[in-house]
């Protein structure tokens, strides 16, 4: 026993597998215990908040701060002008303003802000220039000026009696305010997602409950697997052939369809996170059943067992004691591979709508269907969805690589 | 061994022990069954080392674990001490395996390996009505049955099965016959995975569980050297049928039918010439 | 003294296990093989003979690897040359090998007859497919082999066929050498008799110069080979004619394994079988002294601290004991057991 695991910590595969599952899983203990938010607290009020640290706008402005011997503008300038916008200013000075291409630079900044200040016609109306495009210029054209605009920004109060604004502080260009002393601030690694929650808490609680769901779905595929194939394989005859009708009708019947149905059947009410995970869990079992079967097959004419019977040993203890240490490690194997579908399985319930009804919890699913339902996608906030995929991807990469890795160990016609 | 060869000449007047008409093993039905054992009959009397010689597939293994019980036997009666053996319950199946054991072919896969060899003799002095004998008591019988065959209990004891070597292992399958002492043993090519040196040992603790405790051995083996050398008695076996029985002596010294006459002369020789021209050229 | 075909001196090989130990499974090994005739190597069960057959022909790959010593066949140094190369250019045309489940390697959905069109390509020899079935018939019809067996499939045929298909493509090309490890012990005696019986064949007939047989079932290596050499943990412990071997072993263990033989012949029941007790040394850390000193009935302290070597006692008869020649005969007459002070030569 301790050879074996001896062994099985020598395969490489089985370790790096480990290593990925284990950084992982103590992702998810450690992280809440040193960021203590709720993870599915509405923080932002609006979509999709890149990923960044938000401070607050008053407290900085109205902090003492630093001044800078360091140009504000050249910054707001590089900002403001990005690929998009040079573009944008280079196919109107080409095509309205009659400037050649040669006498365009994009590198440097101030050159194209002076071209731009001087060719600039908002009232030009000339073919091609539609009035939608004429807006987007007007557009660009306000949003540089206020970039240039490098006069002082006066912060005003507005007297509760008079009425009238009181100036409270006058901010400069070379105005700067250090983060530390900013109190009120958030940072967001992985951004908000459409609810305004923050994306990395709520994925490490999400992977700690799909992690629940892939347990408990697998422990319970496994366990059916286990007792019918058990119970298939050493009995045999009749009660033989009766679970292995059933096992091959629920093979025959693609799974996910009969997850989709029973899910949809339960109805949207009783569809729990432990309800989700108890139906993918009995409707995935035929294939733990008909391998364990065939194991059993072949370990029951074994002489040991043999042996066993005619020593007087119920059926019941035959079972346990010869046989089911044989095929112990086989049974792990399976489970592994049957938490690894279950967190798949939830993904996939989830993502057509029919993963658990609740607000309550995240799962991995359920961040994908929310991404999906609001165009995460399609609006370019990455970090709503891709995270969750490479969390999905690293825990069934690794759990497989720990399969494979075991397989090597256990199946000696594996072995180099 | 000389005195064993004595105990074999007078055997006419043995008490029958398990005699068998008719036993006949079908596995599957319609076009696909398969006839195995094939109305045989059979007489193994009381202390009578008796060796079925078989080829395989000729059904010499079936055939053992019908007397065995392990599988049901479609047609034919076996009849144990001279009345018919009755195995339809587990409680009487636990009687009738209380009089005949196995030792099999392949001592590796005769051991649970999960567990100590020491839960193989404890099972066999459960068996025996030991269950809540002292401990002083069992360590006692345990010893005496390793000794039985050459094996020191205080070096087996708390090992496992892997632990062993293969002739170790066979001899602690002999020790546990040795502790159960049933009527019949049924042994199934038990020297075959043997080395040669081993195996005379092996041979030599078979006659002298047959000498001391009376029993009938049936011995299968494809071996026609081996079952000459060892038996009293012999029956060949041929797809399923009994071609020929008889004292050892006989069967193998004055064969009457062809199939043991092909065995015999296609085993290799050493004291007269090997013919290598009386094989058929096309099989 | 005729031709050697095959000479080995001292050849030495290891395994390598999964956890980078080295098995000396193949320990000084030293043998000559002359032109018309056949050796054969007998043991038990892990003495490394099967090693000695795979390294004889020079296939050394993982986990199999070359130590030390020199094999020589017909001239040619292969201990010299890369494996790759041995199996392009030795395997077949100087030595052939078959092993005890050679029958399993023909490709069930390939013609017999495509196998032999194989080894032709496969040893570049430039014939049309016609020529090759001719003479392909040819060799079959001269090994009582029928002709239709060409046209099959591996399926169709018993498995003694099978075995004896697969000689006969393995031999196609007349190899100087056949190593053959244990090839009938899977068959039922009929087909092990058809085996030996056309191995002899090729002999006689001059298709190949000479022969290798290991097998543990020394009444077969006794009707087989003309010669035999008793193989212990990785060394050869005794050489001798198979009638002087049988019936007058001086080794030790040559003489437990000749009195363990049982054949269904009058007398045999009277012989006493004997037995050696305990089982052979591990060969990752092989004992320093004798390796069978152990085991050995007549073993004496000296036995465990000194290896003794190959020595020639008569013409063609070599032993690997310290004791003398006609010490061991007479202990073995009398039945004794041999005092302390025994004598060493």
């Amino acid at each position: 026993m301790k050879n074996t695991i001896k062994q099985v910590f020598h395969s490489g595969k089985f370790l790096v597998g480990f290593y990925i599952f284990l950084f992982v899983l103590l992702l998810c203990i450690i992280y809440p215990l040193i960021v203590t938010y709720d993870p599915l607290e509405m923080v932002g009020s609006g979509n999709f908040y890149k990923p960044g640290t938000y401070i607050s706008q008053q407290e900085a402005a109205l902090d003492d701060g630093y001044i800078m011997n360091m140009d504000a503008s050249e910054g707001k300038l590089a900002l403001a002008l990005g690929e998009d916008e040079l573009a944008k200013i280079e196919e109107y000075l080409t095509k309205y303003a009659g400037i050649t291409a040669d006498q365009i630079d994009k590198s440097n900044l101030e050159a194209m802000v002076e071209l731009w200040k001087s060719n600039y016609d908002p009232e030009l109306k000339a073919k091609g220039l539609t009035s939608a495009k004429r807006k987007s210029y007007r557009r660009l054209d306000s949003e540089l000026m206020d970039a240039l605009n490098s006069s002082d920004v006066i912060i005003a109060k507005e007297d509760p009696e008079s009425g009238e604004l009181e100036e409270v502080k006058k901010i400069k260009g070379t105005n700067f305010v250090n983060t530390k002393d900013v109190v009120n601030k958030r940072t967001f690694v992985l951004g908000t997602d459409n609810f305004g929650r923050d994306v990395l808490t709520e994925l490490v609680a999400a992977t700690k409950v799909s992690l629940r769901i892939g347990l408990v779905a697998g422990l319970i595929a496994t366990a059916i697997g286990l007792i019918l194939g058990l119970v298939a394989g050493y009995v045999g005859g009749l009660v033989d052939n009766l679970i292995m009708f059933l096992t091959n009708l629920f093979t025959v019947i693609p799974s996910f369809i009969i997850l989709i149905l029973i899910s949809y059947s339960v109805g949207t009410s009783a569809r729990g996170v432990m309800m989700v995970a108890f139906i993918i869990g009995v409707t995935s079992w035929p294939w733990t059943t008909r391998s364990v079967r065939s194991q059993v097959i072949s370990l029951r004419n074994r002489d040991h067992v043999n042996l066993s019977k005619l020593s007087g040993h119920s059926m019941a203890r035959i079972i346990f004691t010869d046989i089911l240490p044989y095929i112990a490690s086989y049974v792990v194997m399976a489970m592994i591979l049957q938490i690894s579908s279950g967190i798949l399985a939830e993904a996939q319930l989830s993502m057509i709508g029919l993963g658990p009804a609740t607000t309550k919890v995240a799962t991995l699913g359920l961040m994908m269907n929310w991404a999906m339902q609001y165009a995460a996608h399609l609006n370019g906030s990455w970090w709503a969805y891709f995270p969750v995929v490479i969390v999905i991807a690293l825990i069934s990469f690794s759990l497989n690589l720990m399969n494979t890795g075991l397989d090597q160990v256990f199946n000696p016609q594996l072995r180099d | 061994m000389e005195q064993n060869r004595n105990s074999v000449q007078n055997s006419t007047d043995r008490k029958p022990c398990l005699t068998g008409r008719g036993v006949t093993k079908v596995f599957g039905v319609g076009n696909k069954s398969m006839t195995a054992v094939d109305h045989v009959d059979f007489d193994f009397n009381e202390g009578e080392f008796v060796s079925i010689v078989g080829e395989s597939g000729s059904g010499k293994t079936t055939l053992s674990k019908m007397l065995l019980g392990l599988i049901s036997v479609t047609e034919g009666e076996i009849e144990f001490q001279g009345r018919k053996r009755d195995i339809s319950t587990g409680a009487k199946r636990k009687e009738y395996w209380k009089n005949i054991q196995p030792i099999f072919q392949d001592p590796f896969s005769s051991y649970n390996i999960f567990y100590k060899i020491d839960a193989v003799l404890d099972d066999c002095l459960n068996m025996r009505g030991y269950r809540k004998a002292p401990k002083e008591e069992k360590d006692r019988m345990k010893e005496e049955a390793c000794r039985f065959v050459n094996l020191k209990y205080s070096e087996l004891t708390n090992k496992y099965p892997f632990e062993l070597s293969g002739g170790q292992m066979q001899r602690l399958m002999i020790a546990r016959i040795f502790l159960l002492k049933p009527k019949i043993l049924m042994a199934d090519e038990p020297t075959s995975m043997i080395d040669a040196c081993s195996r005379a040992t092996i041979l030599d603790m078979l006659l002298k569980l047959r000498d001391e405790v009376n029993m009938t051995v049936i011995f299968i083996t494809h071996d026609i050297g081996l079952a000459y050398y060892i038996s009293d008695k012999v029956y060949i076996m041929e797809h399923g049928k009994f071609v020929e029985s008889g004292p050892a002596e006989t069967v193998i010294l004055n064969p009457t039918a062809d199939y043991t006459k092909r065995l015999i002369s296609d085993v290799p020789k050493i004291y007269e010439k090997w013919d290598l021209d009386t094989v058929a050229r096309d099989k | 003294m005729g031709k050697v075909i095959l000479e080995v001196n001292h050849l030495k090989t290891k395994y390598v296990t999964r956890f980078h130990e080295d098995v000396y499974a193949v320990d000084d090994v030293s043998l000559t093989i002359e032109e018309g005739k056949s050796l054969g190597i007998a043991g038990e069960s892990g003495c490394g003979k099967s090693t000695l057959a795979l390294s004889l022909i020079g296939y050394y790959f993982a986990p199999l690897h070359y130590m030390s010593g020199d094999i020589i066949i017909d001239g040619v140094k292969i201990s010299a040359m890369k494996p790759n190369d041995v199996r392009r250019k030795i395997l077949g045309n100087e030595v052939a090998y078959i092993p005890q489940a050679a029958m399993n390697a023909l490709n069930p959905t390939m013609k017999i007859i495509r196998f032999i069109e194989d080894v032709m390509k496969a040893h570049g020899i430039k014939m049309s497919k016609k020529e090759v079935y001719d003479m392909a018939k040819e060799r079959f019809a001269d090994l009582g082999l029928p002709e239709e067996v060409l046209e099959k499939h591996a399926v169709e045929l018993s498995g003694g066929m099978k075995q004896r298909t697969v000689i006969a493509i393995s031999t196609i090309l007349s190899p100087k050498v056949l190593i053959a490890d244990e090839p009938s012990s899977a068959l039922d005696v009929t087909s092990q008799k058809m085996v030996i019986r056309m191995m002899r064949e090729l002999m006689e007939k001059g298709y190949i110069k000479s022969m290798i047989f290991i097998t543990h079932e020394l009444p077969l290596l006794y009707n087989v080979t003309d010669d035999i050499m008793v193989m212990y943990a990785g060394q050869i412990v005794e050489r001798g004619t198979a009638q002087q071997m049988v019936f007058d072993p001086v080794h030790p263990y040559s003489k437990g394994l000749m009195g363990s033989i049982i054949v269904p012949e009058s007398g045999v029941r009277e012989h006493k079988l004997t037995a050696i007790p305990g089982t052979p040394p591990n060969l990752k850390n092989p004992p320093k002294g004798c390796r069978f000193a152990e085991r050995c009935p007549y073993a004496t302290p000296t036995c465990s601290a000194m290896a003794p070597d190959m020595k020639e006692f008569e013409e063609g008869r070599t032993y690997r004991c310290l004791m003398s020649v006609r010490k061991l005969r007479e202990v073995y007459e009398n039945g004794a057991e041999p005092e302390l002070s025994t004598e060493f030569d």
